[in-house]
């Protein structure tokens, strides 16, 4: 009997066993090194947590651009930083993206209608009347999202919230935060924004901030063709399709809302060398 | 005859629902429910599989290992006793193969079936109804209709599952029974609903 039972099982096995060898001699095709590479970083616990079948259909959505690294929920942040660099290699490396604040009033050009003297947060802020300025879309200028960036990217000037570029990663958390909505993330390869986010009537909109976008379409007219979108009274730069940086220079936007990376009116204000060196620290 | 298998059929797919009945591939419902796209391939390969392992085990379970086979009687010996060690290895084994030679020779079919061939082929809901089939003493015709349509009963409760689960995604869910909790207790009321059928066939 146990003889019997011994060929049985293995008998079943060798035939299997050459079956297979001979299935993967005579029908082999091959398949993209690359995704066992991406596997073998991956956690490999086929959990589907990501909503693929498995790290191996993960990694091979990863190399078609289908997924991103922050969708296996299951990988610390090393591996993903092992699959970023991974997927480097092979010359998938979305553009670089950055938060701009879309917003060009400050304290000198934007108008106050009350003294705000309640918590400085921009939510509070916005919960009583609106805040002290006038403008309802405007950047209320308390730092909420400067106090969210992980990374002191953002600088409050004059009352008004200012991006660094080179310190933003576009990690979306000002964006959370900011009660009105008015930072994006746009490429980081364009430099030229339109510093307005309010839809008000261009006559509304100058009685209470002299640098907002009245919709002239002097800039439309200015950039080439579907590089400018207008939606209302507010005019915004097509990122799909994006103008060159003389745009600024062609359109002479009259209350100087079109603006590059930073409101003209005033020069960014520099890094310090100490706060550099406290970076690298 | 064509009554047997009606019984079978309606059997497998709604009373004895190989997920919802028997608590058989829960790793799968789980699983791949997330998406329906991924729960119609999980389904697919399923189908797929217990076919063709419920034919073959069947067969070699007739022919050799039960105790009253051709090879039995001839040797003398009851090698009942391997069905689960033999189902496994063949299984397996042929699975294998099979995912080579469709990789070859009918590449949509393949990425149609994806992970989920080769995830499938130690899944209990296979090995469930092979052995199922052993101890029923099914024939072989017999056994490859129940493997087939305990497959789309897996393929019903799978695809109705991840139907529910994507709209769940939407539905506003208090934040302790977010994700997987909710999905479990929406399993349990799909197998009560499941319990209706109860008592259809014997």
């Amino acid at each position: 009997m146990i003889t019997y039972s011994i060929i049985i099982v293995a008998g079943t096995g060798l035939i299997l066993g050459v079956l297979i060898a001979l299935a993967a001699k005579f029908f082999s095709i091959e398949q993209d090194p690359k995704i066992s590479e991406l596997s073998a970083i991956l956690p490999g616990v086929n959990c589907g947590a990501c909503g693929f079948a498995g790290c191996a259909d993960f990694a091979k959505a990863l190399l078609e651009e289908r997924a991103s690294p922050d969708m296996c929920p299951v990988s610390s942040p090393s591996i993903r930083f092992l699959v970023a660099k991974a997927l480097d290699a092979a010359h998938i490396e979305p553009a670089k993206r950055i938060a701009v604040v879309f917003c060009g009033g400050n304290n000198h050009h934007a108008k106050t209608s009350a003294q705000y003297n309640g918590v400085s947060d921009c939510r509070s802020a916005n919960l009583i009347a609106g805040g002290g300025k006038v403008c309802d879309y405007g950047c209320l200028g308390l730092g909420s999202c400067a106090r969210a960036c992980p990374f002191g990217a953002i600088e409050i000037i004059a009352g008004l919230a200012v991006i660094h570029p080179e310190l933003c990663t576009a990690c979306k958390k000002c964006i959370k935060t900011c009660p009105r909505t008015l930072i994006k993330l746009v490429p980081a390869s364009v430099h030229v924004h339109v510093f307005c986010s309010s839809p008000d009537k261009p006559a509304d909109k100058r009685k209470c901030c002299d640098v907002s976008c009245i919709a002239c379409k002097k800039c439309v007219n200015a950039a080439g063709e579907n590089q400018m979108t207008i939606a209302g009274f507010l005019v915004r730069i097509n990122y799909e399709n994006p103008p060159a940086d003389d745009l600024v220079e062609k359109a002479a936007c009259p209350t100087k809302c079109l603006s590059n990376t930073y409101p003209s009116s005033y020069t960014r204000a520099k890094i310090t060398t100490a706060e550099e060196e406290e970076k690298t620290a | 005859m064509q009554n047997e298998y009606l019984l079978i059929t309606i059997g497998a797919v709604l009373v004895n629902n190989f997920v919802l009945s028997k608590i058989l591939g829960i790793c799968p419902l789980l699983g791949v429910s997330k998406k329906l796209d991924a729960a119609i391939g999980m389904s697919g390969a399923v189908i797929f599989v217990l076919t063709l392992a419920t034919f073959v085990t069947a067969s070699i379970y007739n022919l050799i290992l039960a105790p009253n086979s051709h090879f039995a009687k001839l040797t003398g010996v009851n090698l009942d006793y391997l069905q689960t060690l033999v189902f496994i290895l063949v299984i397996a084994g042929l699975v294998q193969v099979v995912e080579i030679i469709l990789q070859k020779i009918a590449p949509p079919l393949y990425n149609a079936l994806g992970i989920y061939l080769p995830l499938i082929t130690t899944n209990c809901a296979v090995l469930g109804a092979v052995v199922i089939n052993a101890k029923e003493a099914r024939g072989i015709l017999n056994s490859t209709i129940y493997g087939f349509c305990s497959a789309v009963g897996f393929a019903l409760a799978l695809i109705l599952f991840s139907s529910i689960r994507e709209k769940l995604e939407l539905a506003k869910t208090p934040k302790a029974f977010q994700g997987t909790s909710i999905a479990l207790i929406t399993a349990g009321i799909l197998a009560m609903a499941f319990m209706g059928f109860s008592g259809l066939v014997k």
